[in-house]
């Protein structure tokens, strides 16, 4: 094993493999509007663990990537993922030390931030959400947090990444 | 800081040129794999479901195959006689006879996209000849056009996204009008028709070929519905899309014939009353 100061780059890049594998994956039309924000839910777990590692720059890649995938405006998805990273990583200490109940508040807060952003650069372009389910992804990350909280973290441990 | 600045100046990039469509199109390569593996549970289902059949099923499909195989070569004949007077009337007034278009069969990857667009992934770009702005079609209609070509897979707008907009006539009298989508997958609307315009409940309408982007003659869809209000200065027209938008599974890639040599556009611009 490489003794180096970075350990588990791979298992980062898994995760969030997996988050754009869940983005991407069909649901059935009635529930794909309540799809989680799961690449967001990761990038705000990164950031807030090793926010030496995982910063704005990541978030920004990964938001680009997102927006190549749906379609989107590119810089749309990214620009939301770069200010969340940047709140996350500015307040980090203090979101380690909160409740699980109080972390998913700000997921939740966070993820709202996020769409926010989407929705201004959407209604920019004129092509404004009908529905109010829009914001929905934030109320299903801010329920899925504990549990997704708890398994990154063991996965975190197990493997060792720091 | 600098990232804010960087993505809003792509954002203002991207909407309104063309220059990032190969920075697109070089980032869909490392998207494609996600893509296809999404795609893999739908495959194997549909694998599934076809190989494992019973004969009695195998063999009723048979004959239904061969009842609508016999059902369309006779209306097959009566359209070949149909096409040579076609020619001949053409020869006639000396414009040139419009040859069918090229197509490939390509399938669609079982990929959401963002909410409230409609998108679709099909599995051919640029390797297969894709372009972008090309015309999508399914067994019944025009399903959309290719709005992002990656190397290996592009992204479709379907005619139903409410930013699409079709030029369109209807077959019975060659009434223009301009078919834009709805946002919900069962209609499009027709706009700009006047109250005392010449349309009837069931309507066939058929792309016109105007604009150069779609080929003209392939079926868009049935008039389902006319609101007349006289303090509207223009009906409201709903048409149900022929396409199964949010059924089909094979598309057709169209390379208009008019693509290539766009001289006979005109002619059969000459030709329209």
């Amino acid at each position: 094993m490489i003794k180096s100061e970075h350990h588990g780059g791979l298992i980062i890049v898994l995760s969030f493999l997996v988050a754009m594998l869940l983005t991407a994956m069909p649901l059935p039309e009635w529930a794909s509007n309540w799809r989680p924000a799961w690449v967001a839910m990761v990038l705000f777990y990164w950031c807030m663990a090793l926010p030496n590692r995982i910063g704005i720059g990541v978030g920004w890649t990964m938001g680009l990537l997102l927006d190549v995938m749906q379609g989107t405006l590119l810089g749309q998805n990214a620009l939301g993922l770069a200010i969340l990273a940047y709140f996350v990583i500015k307040s980090h200490q203090r979101i380690r030390m909160f409740p699980l109940l109080q972390q998913a508040f700000l997921v939740c807060f966070m993820v709202l931030i996020y769409l926010l952003l989407s929705l201004w650069v959407r209604g920019i372009m004129g092509v404004p959400p009908e529905s109010w389910t829009y914001w929905m992804p934030a109320l299903t990350s801010m329920i899925l947090w504990p549990w997704f909280f708890i398994i990154l973290r063991d996965i975190r441990r197990r493997y060792q990444v720091y | 800081m600098v990232f804010i600045l960087v993505s809003i100046v792509l954002m203002t990039v991207d909407h309104k040129q063309n220059h990032l469509e190969s920075v697109r199109s070089a980032l869909s390569v490392i998207i494609y794999p996600v893509q296809y593996i999404v795609n893999i549970p739908a495959n194997i289902t549909g694998w599934m479901s076809e190989s494992i059949v019973t004969h009695h099923s195998l063999l009723e499909e048979n004959e239904r195959l061969r009842e609508e195989r016999l059902l369309l070569s006779s209306r097959l004949q009566k359209f070949e006689v149909l096409e040579t007077e076609n020619r001949r009337l053409r020869r006639l007034l000396e414009s040139s006879f419009k040859l069918s278009d090229k197509v490939v069969i390509a399938e669609l990857l079982a990929v959401d996209l963002q909410p409230f667009r409609h998108t679709v992934v099909i599995n051919k770009g640029v390797r297969e000849g894709a372009f972008d702005g090309q015309p999508i079609v399914d067994a019944n209609g025009i399903m959309g056009q290719i709005v992002h070509v990656g190397p290996f897979s592009s992204t479709v707008l379907l005619i139903t996204d409410p930013t699409h907009a079709l030029p369109v006539q209807i077959n019975r009298n060659g009434l223009r009008a301009i078919a834009v989508g709805t946002g919900q997958s069962n209609s499009l609307q027709l706009e700009h028709l006047p109250n005392n315009a010449d349309i009837q409940k069931g309507d066939l309408i058929v792309s016109s070929g105007l604009g150069s982007r779609f080929p003209s003659g392939y079926p868009v869809g049935v008039i389902s519905d006319i609101v007349l209000d006289p303090a509207e200065p223009f009906a409201k027209v709903t048409v149900i899309p022929s396409a199964k938008i949010r059924q089909s599974r094979e598309v057709l890639l169209v390379w208009p014939n008019d693509y290539a040599r766009p001289d006979t556009e005109q002619d059969s611009y000459a030709l329209l009353p």
